[in-house]
């Protein structure tokens, strides 16, 4: 790392930080106030984020699916609201440069290239971020700038491969939107492409790990001089060893920690340090390491996922104006008059202003390390104690139905998956508490994106819930399913694999809970299949909960979006 | 690649351990249909007067082919057979070889060979099921890589079509008859085989089967897919 006054300079004109490109905090400038930075600082991260339910405290908003409920919560409810978005880099593009020629861990990328070498650019799919960003998309104006480096350097044999692993292929107008239309134009079809984890001449395997765990990784990217890959760091379970290691691989490589027994072991995988989901991972990257060359583009982004007309979602309900009731019953009065598909393709076509908050390059590990570190800082919340109830508003959105529906299995991963594991180990809700999700929990799959979910949905969690079970009598039928894979190959559905990875996902939550309860259930089946309670309203729900819990019970409700990840002391 | 006549009798029951994967071929895998394949050899019949009065016959019959073939497929066939009557088996054969080199390899849906080299690394047999004539198949079927032919059969006297198809006709009902058959004789577990169709008409073998899939569906047959969570695939 290059340091000097003269560059230190330049980097605070460009609100470049010392350590890639950490954005200089925006009450920094504001010189001459009244209290202490630190102070005041100190007080705002300890205090803004929690609001204790009142009286006179407003009702809350919280998404029902492709709706919203307003819904007043008992007294005494413990609201945790996200911390707010963090300062974007003023200079996207600089912060891009500056990260490729001030790598951690390696030579800057000019210096890694020769003319006519083979590299590979691996990018994320749009499973992340959600909602899908605003374009450009971050990973088009990394690749802009990495093809123009490119080609100066004289390097024509580049791919461009979607790190889709067993996630659908994009079509190409996701592609598309992805990287921009030079881009695209210049490279689709034949160089720009989604992986395939079914190609059976391309995949190459490598040595195995220690743990006896395969290693296959793309065949062009493992045959390519060098692999670069593009990151959006959304959540701490993201990029580092996991990107080539599981973005670029197969089946039979996945099996090593896509299975009950790792997810079991793994207190929340959103917390790298003691998950065995990032173990095994880890140990698989090492091996990556040692035989490919890789370089990581590694970014953050801030929370800032919505805006204008529906920037009321990003703020507390006491800070609401009258024009953001009004808006927000403008808008629940229009969705009450609309089909739902009709509600999902507006909800679909919101796309999220995120800044870019920082860019790191370099090695996996020293790269990774400090997007972790950025990572928190903008997720991570600390909360005093856990609850005996805790509410979830279920969005109409996870990684996996970006411009599809929300089935009741995404329903299951959002709940008992990414929400209940957005923690640093400790779960927010107590051992054998209460989830309360508000969701409709419609009996609806999208046939094109989630063809074996369906299946999984009617015949294998109608026999058995338990995720042993399952992954032993089902998983590899499904996996090796020719219908599923000509799907997933030829079509635009998830692997025949994917159902059972999202069963697993929810084996966390579903061991430590006592009790889930769907409130606002339209039907009795689906909760039925899925081991839950309905209710009608969240009063209900709250009701039984209480029942369950006791009627002093602590209630807490996860004011999201945006996500937060909650930092439980003890 | 062995054919499988419906002649086919029960023999002595293996254990259903295999899996085989189930194809019917016109609309499923290629574009053409039976009606196409005839023309090819009416078109080619060797004399002049052969010619156009096969030719002109077929054309006109068309719209009686269409609803035929859409009040029962069954008496479409026997109806439509008859049409093969005179037409001397060696030249059938012969013409058979120049009708998929001509027609039928070109008419091969860009996806289907995927999907039945996915199914073959599933472990499954490939084995396709057609109202077609087997002489008219039989090439697809080497070249699909296939491991059965199971079609239907002309009657030849004298090396003369009849225009008769030795019964029963492989349609509907009897293709989930036959496919029942071949997996008792061939140890194969229907609950472990696929099937794959284009067409509501083939409800039984999609039924018949554990793990049915709609490809290129019909209105119809897509409404029974959805109705039955059947995944459907297009291969075009």
């Amino acid at each position: 790392m290059l340091a000097g006054n003269r560059l230190r300079s330049t980097h605070e004109e460009l609100g470049v930080g010392e350590f890639g490109l950490i954005p200089r905090p925006r009450a920094a400038r504001t010189s001459g106030s009244m209290r202490p930075l630190k102070t005041l600082k100190k007080l705002y991260d300890e205090e803004s984020h929690i609001v204790i339910q009142e009286k006179g405290s407003p009702p809350r908003v919280m998404f029902y699916g492709e709706d919203f409920w307003v819904e007043d919560l008992p007294v005494g409810t413990r609201i945790i609201f996200p911390r707010p978005p963090l300062e974007g880099v003023p200079n996207v593009k600089a912060a891009i440069r500056y990260a490729l020629n001030h790598p951690d861990g390696m030579d800057p990328l000019h210096a890694l290239l020769k003319p006519g070498m083979k590299v590979t650019i691996a990018l994320d799919d749009i499973s992340l971020p959600l909602p899908p960003m605003k374009t450009p998309d971050v990973r088009q104006t990394i690749c802009e700038i990495v093809l123009e480096l490119l080609a100066d350097s004289g390097v024509d044999d580049v791919h461009l491969v979607i790190a889709n692993a067993l996630h659908r292929r994009l079509t190409e107008a996701e592609m598309k939107r992805m990287v921009g239309e030079k881009i695209h134009d210049s490279f689709y079809p034949d160089r720009y492409y989604n992986h395939d984890a079914e190609d059976p001449d391309g995949i190459v395997e490598l040595e195995r790990t220690s743990q006896n765990e395969v290693v296959a990784v793309n065949r062009r990217a493992a045959e390519s001089d060098l692999i670069i890959y593009v990151n959006i760091n959304l959540v701490p379970m993201d990029g580092g060893h996991k990107s080539v290691g599981t973005g670029l691989t197969n089946y039979e490589s996945l099996r090593a920690h896509h299975n009950p027994q790792t997810i079991r072991d793994t207190p929340s995988y959103m917390e790298p340090r003691t998950s065995q989901l990032h173990k095994s991972t880890e140990r698989i990257g090492k091996v990556i390491d040692k035989n490919l060359k890789v370089f990581h583009i590694e970014t953050t982004i801030n929370n800032r996922m919505f805006e204008e007309p529906v920037g009321f979602l990003m703020k507390k309900e006491e800070d609401f104006t009258e024009f953001d009731r009004l808006k927000l019953q403008a808008f629940k009065y229009g969705l009450s008059k609309m089909p739902r598909a009709a509600k999902r393709k507006v909800f679909h076509n919101i796309f999220a202003p995120y800044d870019v908050t920082g860019v790191f390059a370099g090695a996996t590990e020293p790269t990774h390390e400090k997007t972790l570190e950025m990572s928190w800082k903008q997720y991570s919340v600390p909360v005093q104690g856990q609850s005996d109830i805790v509410i979830f508003g279920m969005p109409y959105v996870s990684p996996y139905n970006v411009n599809s529906i929300l089935n009741p299995l995404l329903v299951q991963v959002m709940a008992l998956g990414y929400l209940f594991n957005l923690n640093r180990g400790v779960p927010l809700v107590k051992k054998g508490g209460v989830i309360i999700l508000t969701h409709p929990c419609y009996d609806e799959f999208d046939p094109d994106h989630h063809a074996p979910y369906i299946e999984f949905f009617n015949r294998c969690l109608t026999e058995t819930r338990d995720a042993h079970v399952l992954s032993h009598k089902y998983e590899r039928e499904f996996a090796k399913n020719p219908s599923y894979v000509h799907l997933y190959r030829k079509g635009n559905s998830y692997h025949g694999a994917h159902p059972f990875y999202m069963w697993y996902w929810g084996e966390n939550g579903r061991q430590h809970v006592g009790k889930v309860i769907a409130a606002g259930a339209e039907n009795n089946h689906v909760p039925a299949i899925m081991g839950w309670d309905r209710t009608d309203t969240l009063s209900e729900a709250i009701e039984e909960a209480r029942g369950f819990m006791g009627r002093s019970a602590s209630i807490s409700f996860v004011h999201i979006p945006p996500i937060f990840q909650t930092d439980v002391r003890l | 690649m062995k054919t499988h006549g419906h002649e086919m009798r029960v023999s002595e029951p293996k254990p259903l351990t295999g899996k085989a994967a189930f194809f019917d071929i016109d609309g499923t895998l290629i574009s053409t249909n039976v009606v196409h394949a005839y023309g090819y050899y009416a078109m080619n019949e060797g004399s002049v007067t052969g010619i156009l009065g096969r030719s002109l016959s077929t054309i006109a019959q068309i719209p009686l082919f269409g609803a035929l073939n859409f009040v029962d497929r069954k008496i479409f066939n026997e109806y439509f057979y008859r049409q093969y009557e005179g037409l001397t088996e060696d030249r059938l054969l012969t013409l058979a070889e120049d009708l998929f080199e001509d027609v039928i390899k070109g008419a091969i849906f860009s996806k289907a060979q995927d999907l039945i080299d996915e199914a073959r690394r599933a472990g499954c047999r490939i084995v396709l099921v057609t109202g077609a004539l087997d002489f008219t198949m039989r090439p697809l079927s080497r070249h699909l890589g296939a491991d059965e032919l199971i079609a239907n059969r002309m009657q030849f006297v004298g090396g003369k079509a009849t225009g008769k198809v030795i019964p029963p006709i492989i349609e509907g009902a009897n293709k989930a008859n036959v496919i029942r058959e071949y997996c008792e004789t061939q140890g194969i577990s229907l609950m472990k085989s696929f099937a794959y169709t284009d067409s509501a008409s083939d409800y039984a073998m999609l039924t018949i089967v554990g793990r049915p899939t709609a490809v290129n569906p019909d209105f119809r047959l897509r409404s029974l897919a959805r109705s039955y969570n059947w995944p459907i695939l297009d291969v075009r």
